[in-house]
Formats: structure tokens, C-alpha cells, sequence
């Protein structure tokens, strides 16, 4: 693919790319700390990704392989729009493919498939201030943060268990990066929080409405709050996915006719894809023997 | 009765020793050259008009306000003998969720109002490391009966209670950790005679209870008289007299004071 005319390459100017990139180099030196940054308008409404955009543009090269996912999907109108305008502006190729990819742009989930290390993974980010629903005020968080006092997050857990017995945050549930910054993994499902752990790819946080820009660096520690009485699980399934059997993935539930009848399917569609992929390989070969 | 101190305070060392305080945001408004002592087990009452500069005064003691001049140095159980404003903030703000307690005059200063009456009472409990919920609800069940506000609206959040139920509830969020030192602006503020009453008893209770130091700003004389063992009379600012209460309020010695006294006892 060729790259469109009238655009600077991946579509950002190169000061602005300049600009993103010392906030990443700042945020990988201080895992899990939110940079702020002078973002440029994407032309695109916040929400739909803006943040993790900019990050994109400022990261990707001609050699890089891009693969977008909303929710776990490559299909979804806003990962094919991301996808579409960093192959227009950028020429890149695009996969679906977690293991071809060079960098993963993510809403709200991080691939079944683990990933490797020398593969980036760029989540993009509604809310990046995880002391923001106790603490409005920008200049008393920030010292929260100099200064460690995260007792108001174990706040946020005590409300769950008093309410609900248990803790029921199950999306952006707050983690401990290297044991020193209090983080938001942006909405992923807290499926997800176990492999944010010394994950040996490079995970970039950006969000575009509130400028900031966060990192955690290969290998690096990821610790998901909880109490002693109460410690931290991750959703679970009775049953498996309906398409290729997986009984160890995130599931979504889908609707599949009009009198309510319900499915469960990998939300990875590309390693539900995979998986059926293998099974056939592995029948063809039995029938071919 | 009487409140006048039994404690020989020769003996032992200030908790708090203020020396030449100012802080002034323009001549005549904040409080200037402000110097005591505050032994353990000590309340001491700040009075004085409005706009004499108590708030500030206190605002400056308890290490939220930075004084123009002066020093407070205070003797914590962790860090030994402290040059409050010559350290780092980090310490200022671990004396305070930890030694320290502060109860606003408005309980939403105080309180965070959008969650439970248990989560603002465990907060503290949980920035100091606790990390077990069920002792830490237990500790809050404890603390939420102390001051006889009933258990059992542990989840209920602080906009449910009456006012004097917010101000308890104030005090338990500062006492679970068992701080020494209490700081207190205007507690019974805002509240119905009968509810004042009831909090102030409160009060004179777990300070004796507890042993607790207090620093206690009022402009309301019938408090300072109940609950302060010395009291400290400002006017523009500056402290015109101060000594045990009971000689400050029957024998005022500075003309202000006389004056202040006579209109408690007019009205
Ligand atoms: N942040 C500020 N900036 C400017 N002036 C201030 C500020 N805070 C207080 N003042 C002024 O300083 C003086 C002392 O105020 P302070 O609040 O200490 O009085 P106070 O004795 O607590 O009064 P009150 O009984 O009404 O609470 C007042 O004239 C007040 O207007
Ligand atoms: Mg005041």
C-alpha cells in the first residue's frame, strides 16, 4: 500500500511526533506515571481514540505491521476506521493477526495470544486518573501520586465489598505498576490485568481528551489491587466458546436471534479464528491418514 | 466546674512549641507573632471575633498554611522533635492522617460526602497499610459507636446524616488511628443547641478518655469554657491575653475580653 498524498507520513507533523515521543521516552522511564502532553486534534471525535492515535502516529514506522481491535474485534467500524486511516496515511501494512502484528492499537482488550517481546501494545484511554472519582482536583492527585497516598483507592474496594459482598469493579480495575504508581489500564475487563504482568511487550497508555501519555515497560510489574479477605480474581464462565471450544478466554455474550436466544463466543476474534483453524488443519490430517 | 490543669506541665516537654508566628494576608487580617506551648493532654481554646484570624492561626499550627514568619516545632511519636515548615510537605501530610486529627467546621471539608460513613472511617486505616476489609469494617463499626452513631449505618453515606451526626462522624474518621493531636475549627458550628450539646459531650469524653491533645478555634465562650483547659483571646490578629480558662472568662484583665465576656453574658 502507498501512502495518500497532501499528508505528512502517519498524519501528525513531525514536531508534534517529536513531541509525543519525549512524553513516551519520559513515561517509559517512569513506569505507570501520567505525562502530560500537547496533544494534536485527530480528525476524530474524542472517544474514538484519539489518545492511542496519536501514540500510533508518533511509534509507527514503514516497517511496522498494525492490527486494531475494538473490543476484542478487528471488525468493528472503529478498529477498521483506525486500521484504514494508518494504512492510507502511513502505507503501512495492516494484519489481523496477533503474531504478525508489529503494533496492536487496542479499545478495551489485550489479545488471548501472549504477546512477544519487540510487539507494542497501545491502549487507548477514556479516563487515565484513577484517584479522579475520589479526588477531582488535578493538583491534589498529582500529589497523591508524588507522595503515594493510595489509600483513597482502597476506598474505592472497600465501597465494593460493603455493597456487594465482593469486589465487583470488573473493568478498569486499578493496578500497581512496579510497585510505585497507582494505574489505570484503561476499560479492559480485569480478565486482562494478569497479563499486564511482566508482559514482554512494550504497553502505551494515551488519552487524548485529558493529554496524558503512561507506559509499562517490558517485564515490569503489575499488581492489581484487592484485601487480604477479598483477593483479586478474575471473571469466569461455566461454559465455553460456542465457535472453537476455548474454555480459557474472555467471553462475550451475543444475542443470536429475536426471541433473546444467547451465545457465548470468543471476544478475540482472531483467536477464535485461529483455534478453529488448527482444529480443521488437525481433521484434515486425521482424515487424511 | 471546673477545667483548671492537674498536670504538673513543668515536668515534661511540649508537644507543640510556637514561636513567633505570622501569617498575614494584609496588615491586620491573618494573625502576627503568636508564640506557646501545648503540653500532652492539653486543650487549648482559640476565641476571638470573627475575622480576628483563628482560622489562620490554626490553618498555620496544623501545617496547611505556611507562615509568613515563625516556626512551629512539633515532637512526633515517629520522626522525633520536627521543624514543621523547614521539612518536606510529604511528612507534614503523613503527621496529619496519622498523629494528627483535623475536623473541619463544614463536615463536607472533612468528609468525603460520596462514599460510605465505614469507607471514610477506614480510609485512614487503609493509607497507613491495612489491607484486611473485615477488620477494617470492624474497626469502623467500633469507631462509628464511640460516637454513638448507630452501626448499622456503617454504609450509609455522609449526606443521609443530620448535621451533629456528620461532625461525629468527622471526629471517628480522625480517631481510628488514634492520632495525639486534634485540631478543631469551629466543631459545634452551624448546630442546634441541643445537638452542640451533645457533641461537645462528646467530646470532653474522648479527649479525656483518650488523653488526647486538642487546639479547638470557637467564638462560642460557653465552649471554650467546657472544653478548654487555657484558652488564647485574639483581636486583628494578635493574642491580647491568654491564660487557664477559667481566669480568662471570670477575670479578664484586657479590655477586649471584658468586652467579649459582658456580650456572652448580655445575650
Ligand atoms: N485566603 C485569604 N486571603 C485573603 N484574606 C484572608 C484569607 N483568609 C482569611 N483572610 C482574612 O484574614 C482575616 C482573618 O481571617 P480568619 O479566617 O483567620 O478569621 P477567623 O477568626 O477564623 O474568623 P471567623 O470567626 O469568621 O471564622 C480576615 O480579615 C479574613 O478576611
Ligand atoms: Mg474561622
Amino acid at each position: 500500500m502507498s501512502q495518500a498524498d497532501g499528508y505528512n507520513f502517519a498524519y501528525l507533523d513531525e514536531q508534534t511526533k517529536r513531541m509525543i515521543r519525549r512524553a513516551i521516552l519520559k513515561a517509559v522511564a517512569i513506569p505507570g506515571y501520567q505525562v502530560p502532553f500537547g496533544g494534536r486534534e485527530m480528525p476524530l471525535p474524542h472517544g474514538w481514540g484519539t489518545g492511542g492515535m496519536q501514540v500510533t502516529a508518533s511509534v509507527i514506522g514503514t516497517d511496522d505491521r498494525l492490527k486494531v481491535i475494538d473490543q476484542g474485534a478487528d471488525d468493528t467500524t472503529n478498529a477498521i476506521s483506525i486500521r484504514r486511516f494508518f494504512a492510507r496515511t502511513a502505507g503501512v501494512e495492516t494484519t489481523e493477526k496477533t503474531a504478525d502484528a508489529t503494533l496492536i492499537q487496542t479499545r478495551h482488550r489485550i489479545p488471548e495470544r501472549p504477546l512477544k517481546n519487540g510487539q507494542i501494545l497501545i491502549y487507548q484511554v477514556p479516563v487515565p486518573e484513577p484517584l479522579r472519582f475520589i479526588e477531582p482536583r488535578d493538583s491534589e492527585t498529582r500529589k497523591m501520586h508524588a507522595l503515594r497516598e493510595y489509600g483513597a483507592m482502597q476506598v474505592k474496594l472497600y465501597e465494593d465489598v460493603a455493597r456487594f459482598g465482593h469486589i465487583a469493579t470488573s473493568y478498569d480495575y486499578p493496578v500497581m505498576v512496579n510497585g510505585r504508581y497507582m494505574m489505570c489500564p484503561s476499560p479492559i475487563p480485569k480478565f486482562d490485568n494478569p497479563k499486564m504482568d511482566r508482559m514482554p511487550a512494550l504497553q502505551l497508555f494515551g488519552a487524548g481528551f485529558e493529554k496524558r501519555i503512561y507506559a509499562v515497560p517490558p517485564y515490569t510489574e503489575v499488581k492489581s489491587l484487592d484485601f487480604d479477605d477479598h483477593p483479586f480474581e478474575v471473571q469466569q464462565w461455566e461454559g465455553s466458546c460456542e465457535i472453537c471450544g476455548s474454555d480459557h478466554s474472555f467471553l462475550d455474550e451475543v444475542i443470536t436471534d429475536d426471541a433473546g436466544s444467547k451465545m457465548f463466543v470468543c471476544s478475540d476474534t482472531d483467536y477464535c479464528r485461529e483455534r478453529l483453524a488448527e482444529q480443521s488443519a488437525a481433521t484434515t490430517e486425521e482424515v487424511a491418514l | 466546674m471546673s477545667n483548671t490543669a492537674q498536670t504538673p506541665w513543668q515536668d515534661i516537654e511540649p508537644l507543640l512549641s510556637v514561636q513567633q508566628l505570622s501569617k498575614f494576608y494584609a496588615p491586620g487580617k491573618g494573625c502576627g507573632d503568636v508564640s506557646f506551648d501545648l503540653y500532652p493532654g492539653e486543650v487549648l481554646g482559640i476565641v476571638g471575633e470573627s475575622g480576628s484570624g483563628k482560622s489562620t492561626l490554626l490553618n498555620s499550627l496544623s501545617a496547611r498554611l505556611a507562615p509568613d514568619a515563625g516556626k512551629v516545632i512539633y515532637r512526633s511519636e515517629q520522626f522525633g522533635e520536627l521543624d514543621l515548615y523547614a521539612g518536606e510537605e510529604s511528612l507534614r501530610r503523613q503527621l496529619m492522617r496519622s498523629e494528627w486529627g483535623i475536623v473541619h467546621q463544614h463536615a463536607a471539608d472533612g468528609l468525603r460526602m460520596n462514599v460510605s460513613a465505614g469507607a471514610n472511617i477506614g480510609e485512614r486505616l487503609m493509607a497507613i497499610g491495612e489491607r484486611h476489609y473485615g477488620d477494617i469494617r470492624a474497626r469502623a463499626e467500633q469507631w462509628l459507636q464511640a460516637v454513638e452513631i448507630d452501626s448499622n449505618r456503617i454504609d450509609d453515606k455522609p449526606a443521609q446524616f443530620s448535621g451533629g451526626m456528620q461532625q461525629r462522624l468527622q471526629i471517628a474518621r480522625n480517631l481510628v488511628t488514634h492520632p495525639r493531636l486534634i485540631f478543631m475549627d469551629e466543631p459545634t458550628g452551624g448546630l442546634d443547641v441541643s445537638v452542640q450539646a451533645r457533641l461537645l459531650d462528646l467530646l470532653r469524653t474522648l479527649v479525656a478518655q483518650l488523653g488526647l491533645s486538642v487546639i479547638i478555634v470557637t467564638h462560642d465562650l460557653a465552649v471554650a469554657r467546657l472544653l478548654a483547659h487555657r484558652l488564647m483571646v485574639m483581636r486583628r490578629g494578635e493574642v491580647v491575653e491568654s491564660g487557664l480558662t477559667d481566669q480568662v472568662l471570670d477575670d479578664p484583665q484586657h479590655p477586649y475580653t471584658q468586652l467579649l465576656v459582658s456580650s456572652i453574658l448580655q445575650n
